[in-house]
Order: C-alpha cells, then sequence, then structure tokens
C-alpha cells in the first residue's frame, strides 16, 4: 500500500524509516546496520550544519563552476515547433557531468565521519572518475568497482580514473556489469567496515543515500528555478530527466514538486525496445522488489532473480531505479517515458547540429523526448531539460553505430 | 509444530553435551538430483542441522564460492519451487533434522510473505535466515512466519553492539547466527578466541543457542569454535568441493558427504561435555 500525499507535500519524503511510501527504507545485511544507521546521523547532522553547507558550495562554486547555466535552446525550440526550451547544462560541470555534485557532497561528509578509504561502484566509469576526482583533490585512498565487462568497454575512463590515483577493480561475478560492480562494493564495505566510505553514486541505494544523493543534487533543481523566474518571470510547465538510478533526474525534480503545475517527465532506457527483453526501463518494464539495500521497481523475473539491464548508455544500463521515483510514479506526480537507443543516437546527433552542444547517450534519451514534452506543454509552454553530461565520452559508442572508425 | 523440530534437536544436543554440526549447502547446486543425494546423505555424515541457500542473481553477502554455487544452481533451472520440491523429498526419509532456508530476500518477497510461509512449512522447513532483511523492515515477514510455524533466526555479527543486540534478538526463535568475521561468506577465517565472549554476550541477549558460521573451513577451526559455540556451521568449504569436483570431473556428492563427515567428526569430539 502506497501513502498517497497530500497536495503539496510531495517534498516532504522518506518518512523517518527512509521510505517514500512503501519504496526505499534499508534492507542491508547485519554487519553493515549499524554503518548505515551512523552515516544516516552523521548526513542529518552535517545537513543541518551552516558551516559544512558553506563549505560545499564554496567548492561547488570555485571546483565544479557552478552555477550552470539556464540556456534557451532556440534552435531546438524553432525544431520542434512549440514551447521554449530551455537545457539546464550541467555537461558544463567539472568532469563533465552532474555526477560530481554528489561526489563533492560525499566526499565532505565522508572527511567530517573520519573515514580514511573511499569505495565506489561504477558502470560508464562517470561516477568512477568524479570520486576518483574528488578523492585526488583531498588526497584520499579510493577503489573503484567495475563490471569487467564495463572495463573493458570504457577503457579511457578506466585510465582517466588510474591517472586520478583511484584503483578500478574489474568485478568478474555475475554478469560482470553495474549490478556486479554495486554488489562487490557492498562486500568490500561489509568487509572494511571501520574505515571505509562507500560513496553510492546514485539516488538509490539503502537510506539515507537515496535521500542523501537527492540533496546533493537538488542545486540543479533549486538553480534552475531560480534561473526560470529571472528569465521568464515565472516556472517551467514541464521538467524533463534521463533516468538511469535516477539522481540527475530527482535533482531537478525536488524543488518541483510541490509546485502542481510543473509537468515532470523521466526518460527510461527502452534499449532495443520495450517488446524485447534488452531494455534498461524499471518502472515501464519491471515490478516492486528489493535490491542493494531499497525496495523500488527493478527488472527481474517471474521468480524474483535480477535480470540484466540493457542500454546503449552505459549510465543508463541498471535494473533498478531510486525509490522516490517508483513512488513519484505509483502517486501520479512524474511520468515515465521510454526512449530507445537508435531514438537517444538521433536526439545526440540533432542535439549537435542544431545548438552546438554534444550531449551525453543518458541525456540524449530525455532529448529523444522533445517533441512529446513540448506538445504535453502547448505552444506557450515552459520546458527545462536536464542536459546531465557531455558526449565526449560516448564518441567510440556513436562512431560505431555510424559505421565510423576513431 | 515445525519449531519444535529445532527446539527438540538442540536439547537433544544439550543432553549430549556438545555442539551441532551444521553444514550449508546451495539447493540445485550442481543440480536438483545431486543437491537433493547430498542433502540425504547429510544426517548420516553427522549434520545435526542443515542450512539450505535458495539461489539469488545478487547475493551481496556471499564470498566467490558462495557466488559461484548460485550461479550454478541458477543455471540449472533451480527456482523457489525446486527448491521447496527438494525439502519435500528429504522430508519424506527424515522427520528429525531441522532445515533452515537461508537466502535473500527479493525471492521472499516474489512469492509474498504468507504464501512463502505456507509453502515452506508444507515442503518441511523449520527456520527461514533472509540476509538482507534487518529487524526493523522484517515486521510483516515474521507475522507471517509465525502464523506458520517457522522459526526467524537473526543474524548477530562483530558490528553488533549491546543496544543493537536488543533489537536484533527481538521476535526471534529457534537460535541465533553469529556471523564471526567482518564480511562476506568464505574470505576471512574466524578468530576463536574472539568468537567465545560474542558467543556469550549473544546467548544472555537471546536466551537461545548460538550457531556461528562465516568464517569456519577446517576441522581444526570447526572444533575450536564447537568447544564455544552451540553450533558450528560451515558453508564455503562444502560448497568449494562441488566445484572442485566439477573441475576434476569428479562426483561432486560424494566429495562432499566426505568433507561434511570429517568436519562433523571433529565438531563432534570437540567437547566431551559442558556442564
Ligand atoms: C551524463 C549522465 N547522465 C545520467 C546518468 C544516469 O544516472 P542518474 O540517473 O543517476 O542521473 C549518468 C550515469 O552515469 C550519466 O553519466
Amino acid at each position: 500500500m502506497n501513502t498517497i500525499a497530500k497536495p503539496n507535500d510531495f517534498s516532504a519524503y522518506p518518512d523517518a524509516h527512509g521510505r517514500f511510501g512503501d519504496y526505499g527504507g534499508l534492507y542491508v545485511p547485519e554487519i553493515l546496520m549499524p554503518l548505515v544507521k551512523e552515516l544516516g546521523e552523521a548526513y542529518a547532522a552535517a545537513k543541518a550544519d551552516e558551516g559544512f553547507q558553506a563549505e560545499l558550495g564554496g567548492f561547488l562554486k570555485h571546483y565544479v563552476g557552478r552555477p550552470s547555466p539556464l540556456y534557451f535552446a532556440e534552435r531546438l525550440t524553432a525544431h520542434f515547433g512549440g514551447a521554449k526550451i530551455y537545457l539546464k547544462r550541467e555537461e558544463l560541470n567539472h568532469t563533465g557531468a552532474h555526477k560530481i555534485n554528489n561526489c563533492m557532497g560525499q566526499i565532505l561528509l565522508a572527511m567530517r565521519m573520519g573515514k580514511t578509504r573511499i569505495i565506489a561502484e561504477t558502470g560508464a566509469g562517470q561516477h568512477g572518475v568524479a570520486t576518483a576526482t574528488v578523492c585526488a583533490r583531498f588526497g584520499l585512498p579510493c577503489v573503484v568497482y567495475m563490471g569487467a565487462v564495463d572495463v573493458e568497454r570504457q577503457a579511457p575512463n578506466v585510465l582517466r580514473m588510474n591517472l586520478l590515483g583511484a584503483e578500478v577493480r574489474p568485478v568478474t561475478s555475475g554478469a560482470a556489469t553495474l549490478k556486479d560492480a554495486m554488489n562487490e562494493a557492498m562486500r568490500d564495505w561489509a568487509t572494511n567496515v571501520h574505515d571505509t566510505y562507500y560513496l553510492i553514486g546514485t539516488a538509490a541505494g539503502p537510506h539515507p543515500y537515496p535521500a542523501m544523493v537527492r540533496d546533493f543534487q537538488a542545486v540543479i533543481g533549486i538553480e534552475a528555478k531560480a534561473q526560470m523566474l529571472e528569465a521568464e518571470g515565472r516556472l517551467p510547465d514541464a521538467v524533463v530527466a534521463c533516468v538511469g538510478g535516477g539522481s540527475n533526474a530527482i535533482g531537478i525534480f525536488h524543488p518541483f514538486l510541490d509546485d502542481e503545475s510543473v509537468k515532470l517527465f523521466g526518460v527510461e532506457a527502452a534499449g532495443h525496445g520495450m517488446d524485447t527483453d534488452q531494455h534498461a526501463a524499471a518502472i515501464n518494464g519491471g515490478r516492486p522488489g528489493v535490491l542493494h539495500g531499497n525496495k523500488t521497481y527493478l527488472l527481474q523475473d517471474r521468480d524474483g532473480q535480477i535480470l540484466e539491464a540493457h542500454s546503449i548508455s552505459a549510465g543508463l544500463d541498471y535494473p533498478g531505479i531510486g525509490p522516490e521515483h517508483s513512488w513519484l510514479h505509483d502517486v501520479g506526480r512524474a511520468t515515465y517515458l521510454t526512449c530507445t537507443d537508435d531514438e537517444a543516437l538521433e536526439a545526440l546527433q540533432l542535439c549537435t547540429r542544431l545548438e552546438g552542444i554534444i550531449p551525453a547517450l543518458e541525456s540524449s534519451h530525455a532529448l529523444a523526448r522533445l517533441d512529446e514534452v513540448t506538445r504535453a506543454v502547448g505552444k506557450d509552454g515552459l520546458v527545462v531539460l536536464n542536459l546531465s553530461g557531455r558526449g565526449d565520452k560516448d564518441l567510440a559508442t556513436v562512431a560505431a553505430h555510424l559505421g565510423r572508425k576513431i | 509444530m515445525t519449531v519444535s523440530r529445532i527446539e527438540a534437536r538442540f536439547a537433544r544436543l544439550k543432553a549430549e553435551g556438545r555442539a551441532a554440526f551444521v553444514p550449508y549447502i546451495m539447493a540445485g547446486d550442481p543440480d536438483a538430483a545431486t543437491a537433493l543425494k547430498i542433502l540425504k546423505g547429510l544426517p548420516a555424515a553427522g549434520a545435526d542441522l542443515i542450512e539450505v541457500g535458495f539461489p539469488f542473481s545478487d547475493p551481496m553477502a556471499e564470498g566467490p564460492p558462495i557466488q559461484r554455487a548460485a550461479l550454478r544452481a541458477l543455471a540449472a533451472g533451480t527456482t523457489l519451487d525446486t527448491v521447496l520440491d527438494t525439502i519435500r523429498q528429504f522430508r519424506e526419509g527424515d522427520q528429525e533434522t531441522p532445515i533452515i532456508l537461508m537466502g535473500y530476500l527479493n525471492i521472499v518477497l516474489n512469492r509474498g510473505f504468507k504464501a512463502f510461509a505456507t509453502d515452506a512449512a508444507a515442503a518441511g522447513v523449520d527456520g527461514l535466515i533472509v540476509v538482507d532483511c534487518p529487524p526493523e523492515e522484517a515486521g510483516p515477514m515474521a507475522d507471517a512466519l509465525d502464523a506458520a510455524g517457522v522459526a526467524l533466526i537473526r543474524l548477530a555479527t562483530p558490528t553488533t553492539d549491546d543496544a543493537r543486540l536488543k533489537v536484533v534478538t527481538a521476535r526471534t526463535s529457534g537460535f541465533v547466527y553469529y556471523v564471526s568475521v567482518a564480511g562476506v561468506t568464505g574470505v576471512k577465517e574466524a578468530d576463536a578466541a574472539a568468537v567465545a565472549p560474542a558467543v556469550a554476550r549473544v546467548r544472555a541477549a537471546s536466551g537461545l543457542p548460538v550457531a556461528v558460521g562465516f568464517g569456519i573451513r577446517t576441522p581444526e577451526r570447526a572444533a575450536a569454535v564447537a568447544r564455544v559455540a552451540d553450533a558450528v556451521v560451515v558453508g564455503s568449504a562444502l560448497v568449494d568441493e562441488i566445484a572442485d569436483a566439477i573441475a576434476q570431473n569428479r562426483d561432486a556428492g560424494a566429495k562432499v558427504l566426505e568433507t561434511a563427515g570429517a568436519l562433523a567428526k571433529s565438531v563432534r569430539s570437540a567437547r566431551v561435555s559442558r556442564d
């Protein structure tokens, strides 16, 4: 049963148990329970501490390069011929994506907690690079778990992490991709309980991670709201973002949750198509279950075994989704659309040619749904799209699909 | 009631003045027929209780041996129904050896707590350990298991302090499973000296027998732990025998039972009596 939120109460979650309605919670082996609880307390204290927030704000401004611009995409707007389209330029952040907002917050928290060793999981390597970056900046040792298959597919990011001083451990268990990397990071954490901080890269995992990562990413939505009010004198009519684990989407959605005139659209990866079993759309193609510490929509078989996800974009290639999205879907506050590999590739090229911005394949999933989203808000509408990352990392994938050698 | 099968077994062990030997095997590993053969052979090899793993695709508290066992079982087509079938067939020939299922929450949740509890009880299951379901999240599952007479067995660990031990041991029955190492199964070795005070602490807090597992591979280590605990669980070392037997093209069942026999012998001879 899901608690149906009162109007204008959507942003008040999670509850004291870390639940968004029936989703979220704290499902970890007993060995980790005291650690996760300690983390929850430490985060609550940091959140309320102005000194912590000021320190974080300073690093976001001077190191990450915030605020990121809210840019009126004139030619995309003309192309779709309807609502005005604004791009929230997260791809201009240091390391080229929104991931660093969360990493900066968590590394400051880890140091505040006296932790001396950082571990992380990564799929495409974007979160791994962002984690390795902040570890280099603050001089902390860093171990990144990455599926052996992904280590092969994403060699440039492996080199980046190594240059930044991180140790990349290829994970060969299971299917050797992101979910297995996450399992392995949990195992490391359970083994090194005293000194290690697990820096999760998306708004999923046991409480407090979904809420904490969301809070660190909410800077995106807070800025976008103020920037839109400045540019247009009113709120947008729709906000759209791609959804892997869901951190860039919840980051831009959250400050708008209680503004019910603002429609929220998340875009899941449909891979080869929703009529195949090769996709990564947990909400559109899965059902609720428990994995990696939280209850949420998951791709799973009849018996409850977790299925491998597929997406052309490694950052969306995960069989689950953050629990707050599951809840927003169930209560109807946000709408979750899908986008296939081919549609994302086309959208990447469209944005590149019309705006001179090469978007990440992940963000291209959101771009691909602009037609529907602009139509949903009408000609006078205002749309904000979260351009979560830049596409330089995806050039090899794009080249392969275009039949080009690089 | 099925719970009493666990109680009866521990009462008898207490009278005999010795600890229990509790082997862990994965249902369906390497296939349903071999796993059933192993299961049927374990009581004669000296098993006092048996833990039966049900496979999950993402076993986050498991080290490589049990991870691989789960993958072998899944590759062989193991489902919750085939697991319960194996137990049902075991029960046809053995009414006394308690069977404890051990696995991950998503499989239980997927069946539904009520249906899982009823189906498990009907198959002859006595207890359930769900690795990734802490007491805070276990309410509805505990209700369903209570109603079906299946014991919910809890894990205590080196990170469980006295305050938390109260939470962990509330609403538990049968015995408490003490995880003797910080980490996953089958990697680190348990330190018997550190285990003794922990077992005493858990026993005092719960008033239940305490089983120790997660870092016991050899007969020597099993004997050392048997001197201080009420039960000794060995999993990865047995499961590894299956992997080895497959690699060497030998009879997996025979190898596992031989190793189980050696471990049982050393547990049985560890302690003649404890007052
Ligand atoms: C650019 C970019 N966007 C989106 C994502 C998906 O993650 P999330 O859904 O947490 O924002 C990733 C993940 O690697 C990414 O690199």
